[in-house]
């Protein structure tokens, strides 16, 4: 028998092969449709490598788990949903002011309120305007297949640690439960126990991690000193995909599992000869704000539509970026229905039809 | 000369240089307060156990917030009520460190209480210093969990009625209560007695936190003479007097020596050690590792549903058919129907399998192939099936379908195979076999027809991988329904 | 033959006693005393008033305040 690194994993479970791959040294959790998988996957997972997996007693304790591993310089994870993530903003705010790397999967479910474990993006507004307390931001990562699922979750705890911050990786019901077939990328080394951790180690108790600044000035510097690292991560980590933008009149705006609706349909309606493409964020912040910009000055391209499984959250991202030089369409399904191929070809026909 | 007898412990900071603005000797508490005796203990004791550096000392949301000014040994500041849970955080991902968590009555008994409650009931390697003044001192003086019947604080102006706001929470007896936590003890720090028996009772509290032990509680009844609006005296007096009453010292358990110490996990990270771990094994039974066969139904993308009953094995017989296409290089997609649907009993999957990045994993209106173990289920997605499309399903329990002259048809009585074999429940792996002929002498040639019954072997067992006791059983049923196809069609 | 028994004394740091009085409740041999003057914040401070400090520490244990009072020894 030979070892494989090609694999057929459903997206959470590719998370935590991700994880583990990335040196990721534990994991705290509690169940959540559509996100156990990834919990199921720590627990027979983490021990098999002999790092800590623990099942917390609610959302609130499991990201705190992480702040505490976090500060004690361990790479250290969670994953949640919808509801579950509501609960984590007060912690993920203290984490991103202490400046702790801590990588957090959402795998968003049908809201508001309870809702439905169907799929649905409607986290978009608490994950990527920061969603807690107070003036920050987390980086967020948007996966629409197993693979990417994988190799974002690997990514996310590097771009933990160069930033210091909390990096989500933000995906819906479906890309979280799909099974798909994909490459699981080269084992990480341990990483080093980083100089500003708390790790009860020698020479380590000079370090103290704390939110607290009862000086104003003190408190504005800190504020200050971390929009700056946002315009750093702003100017350095935009990322998108883009698929038929060339020459296209129209263009698509979506993430996660509309993004590979979207992609079919945008074949089909190339094979009738229309001219529509699609841009993908990769990254939801910082938001491909440059790679909207170059479309938006392109003669050919008359407009946008946002496709989204919410109200309208992202759109207003879109509109931002070209600062609405040109229109933003708008369509969008919400309580757990993905918009469908046959939707997306009708909806974009009518459009193109309406600006001849 | 004079010698040093009783003075300031370097367990402390020479000055508390983190402390703003110009007091940099004196701590921030009231006068009188017993934070400042509880300080002075663990600072002796942090000195004298030689544990400064591996310790970790957690600040809660309440007057003693701000322990790091002071305390020279690692610390951390978390969220109101959390610091059980950043300490389990702590403690599980380093176990050579010694987590102190310093609480309150409102961080511990109210807002945080769950998280407390469940870290003792866990045994978390830690040691909780509960600081119990019956008042909330921070915030000024509002009602706390463990408030006293009749004391009148800002939230209970005519005093506390225990018929409305309960009676106060009793943190020891409860914890007691609990298996896991290994040191239970109730102190207070008035006279000169109680201080030394909690000075006691701190160090046994460290001991097991050193030797591993779990999971230690230490209440510490305490004065907060500003907010009761009371003298020191006074506020000594109304600890031993009446908090006593409620809330009696003295030790509830202790179990440690009978505990064995917690072991530590140490990580596998070596990278050839991991992958041997997470990369799975290949079983290579089959025969080609490039198959890339030319037949015309693999250049397209191909979509199949696959549907019917919770409980026949519909999600593994699409996850066969994935493994299946993964082992012959496909890109693959198995998508399960969650959600309210599978709350009516009937479960589908989407399976898309192409040479190409597959688009939409979500298959409905454009199936090419539709497998239907159920008559609901047939007669809900047979619509959606494509011109020229292939329809299998069971004919054990479903009608032969109405369909157009392009459909290619196969009714195999899958269940009926499957309850001869003795399980109803590998009624799957028959319709597996009957696919496995369709795909084989419909679509492939030469080499390749042998080539893909191992495939399929493959995938089957890759499917039951954790249940290794059923593979043979699938395996025969899947020969079996191969067999039962080959000679109706 | 005198037996010469230890001799200890208890120090004040004036600016760091915020007058709380523990100490002085604490002192089995009433050695300490609260005085009348205010320190540099405004607190009423201890003073020592006798000469019979027998080392017990009980004054520094009672005492909130890291350094604003310790007991030494002659030696």
């Amino acid at each position: 028998m030979e070892s494989t690194n090609q694999v057929l994993l459903k997206g959470n479970e590719a998370a935590i092969y991700g994880a583990l791959l990335a040196g990721c040294e534990c994991f705290f959790g509690y169940p959540i449709t559509p996100a156990s998988e990834i919990a199921h996957a720590a627990a027979n997972l983490f021990p098999a490598l002999d790092r800590p997996f623990l099942q917390a007693e609610s959302e609130i304790a499991a990201i705190n788990m992480v702040f505490g591993a976090s500060a004690s310089g361990r790479r250290a994870m969670t994953a949640s949903s919808g509801l579950g993530i509501s609960l984590k903003q007060e912690a993920v705010s203290f984490i991103a002011t202490c400046e702790l790397p801590a990588v957090i999967i959402d795998i968003m479910r049908g809201g508001p309120g309870l809702g439905n474990i169907g799929p649905e993006q409607s986290d978009y507004n608490q994950v990527v305007k920061g969603g807690g307390h107070g003036s920050y931001k987390c980086i967020v990562l948007a996966p629409n297949s197993a693979q990417e699922m994988c190799d974002m979750t690997y990514e996310a705890f590097d771009l933990a640690d160069r930033y210091r911050t909390v990096v989500y990786v933000l995906t819906d019901g479906v890309i979280g439960q799909m099974l798909e077939s994909l490459k699981l990328p080269e084992p990480l080394p341990r990483r080093p126990i980083p100089e500003w951790a708390i790790d009860g180690g020698v020479n380590k108790r000079d370090n103290y991690i704390a939110s607290i600044y009862m000086d104003h000035d003190d408190l504005e510097a800190v504020n200050i000193r971390l929009q700056e690292k946002y315009a750093l991560i702003e100017k350095e980590q935009q990322q998108a995909e883009s698929y038929y933008t060339d020459d296209a009149e129209l263009v698509i705006v979506c993430y996660g599992i509309i993004s590979r609706v979207a992609k079919t349909a945008v074949a089909k309606l190339r094979d009738k000869g229309l001219k529509v493409g699609m841009l993908r964020p990769q990254k939801l912040f910082p938001f491909p704000k440059s790679h909207l910009n170059d479309l938006v000055n392109k003669e050919c391209m008359k407009s946008f539509i946002a496709i989204e499984m919410s109200n309208g959250q992202m759109i207003d991202d879109v509109k931002l970026a070209i600062e609405c030089k040109k229109p933003v369409h708008f369509y969008n399904r919400m309580g757990g229905n993905v918009p469908t191929v046959k939707e997306i070809i009708e909806k974009c026909e009518k459009i193109l039809k309406e600006q001849q | 000369m004079e010698k040093l007898k009783f003075g300031k412990s370097s367990g402390f900071f020479d000055t508390f240089e983190r402390r703003p603005g110009a007091i940099k000797k004196n701590m921030h508490y009231c006068p009188g307060c017993g934070h400042g005796i509880l300080h002075k203990l663990l600072a002796e004791a942090l000195e004298e156990m030689d544990i400064q550096d591996q310790t970790v000392l957690i600040a809660p949301v309440g007057c003693s917030v701000f322990t790091y000014y002071y305390f020279d040994c690692g610390g951390i500041s978390v969220p109101h009520g959390r610091a059980p849970a950043v300490g389990s955080g702590i403690a599980r991902a380093n176990p050579d460190s010694f987590v102190i968590s310093y609480q309150g009555d409102g961080d511990l008994g109210a807002i945080g209480f769950n998280n407390f409650i469940q870290a003792a009931n866990r045994g978390e390697n830690m040691t909780v210093l509960f600081v119990n003044n019956a008042i909330y001192g921070m915030t000024g003086g509002q009602m706390a969990p463990t408030t006293l019947p009749g004391q009148k604080t800002m939230t209970s102006p005519q005093g506390r009625d225990p018929l409305t706001e309960g009676y106060p929470l009793k943190v020891c007896e409860t914890v007691a209560a609990l298996d896991s936590p290994v040191y239970v003890e109730r102190c207070a720090l008035t006279s000169y007695k109680n201080i030394m028996q909690a000075k006691k009772a701190l160090r046994k509290g460290l001991e097991n936190l050193k030797n591993r032990k779990g999971f230690s509680l230490i209440e510490f009844l305490s004065g907060c003479p500003i907010n009761l609006k009371m003298t020191t005296d006074e506020a000594d007096h109304f600890i031993e007097e009446r908090m006593m009453k409620y809330f009696p010292i003295g030790k509830f358990k202790d179990i440690a020596d009978d505990r064995p110490a917690i072991s530590k996990h140490l990580g596998i990270f070596e990278p050839a050690a991991v992958k041997r771990i997470l990369y799975p094994n290949r079983q290579s039974s089959s025969k080609s590792k490039d198959f890339r066969n030319k037949s015309e139904i693999f250049t397209k993308e191909r979509r199949i549903k696959c549907a019917g009953f919770g409980g026949q094995g519909i999600l593994s017989l699409g996850m066969m058919i994935a493994n299946m296409a993964r082992l012959r290089n496909f890109n693959v997609t198995w998508l399960p129907s969650y959600g309210p649907e599978m709350r009516g009993g009937t479960a589908n999957c989407s399976v898309v399998l192409s040479r190409d990045d597959v688009g939409s994993p979500i298959v409905d209106k454009d199936t090419n192939l539709l497998i239907a173990m159920n008559q609901p289920s047939m007669d809900k997605f047979l619509p959606e099936l494509k011109k020229n499309g292939v329809l299998l399903y069971d004919s054990s329990s479903i009608e032969v379908p109405n369909c157009s002259e392009d459909k290619k048809v196969f009714g195999i009585n899958a269940a009926e195979i499957a309850e001869d074999l003795g399980d109803h429940r590998v009624a799957n792996s028959v319709i597996l076999g009957a696919l496995s002929f369709i795909l084989r002498d419909y679509f492939l040639e030469g080499d390749d027809k042998a080539d893909f019954d191992k495939t399929f072997e493959e995938a089957i067992i890759d499917c039951f991988a954790n249940k290794k006791g059923i593979v043979d059983l699938n395996l025969k049923a899947f020969y079996k329904g191969k067999a039962a196809v080959e000679t109706c069609f | 033959m005198t037996v010469k028994s230890k001799k200890f004394t208890v120090k004040i740091i004036a600016d760091e006693c915020k007058g709380c009085n523990r100490c002085v409740k604490a002192c089995p041999k009433n050695i300490l005393a609260l005085g009348n003057d205010l320190n540099r914040f405004g607190f009423p401070y201890v003073k020592l008033v006798k000469d019979e400090c027998i080392g017990c520490g009980a004054c520094y244990y009672s005492c909130p305040e890291p350094s604003a009072l310790a007991v030494y020894e002659e030696v």
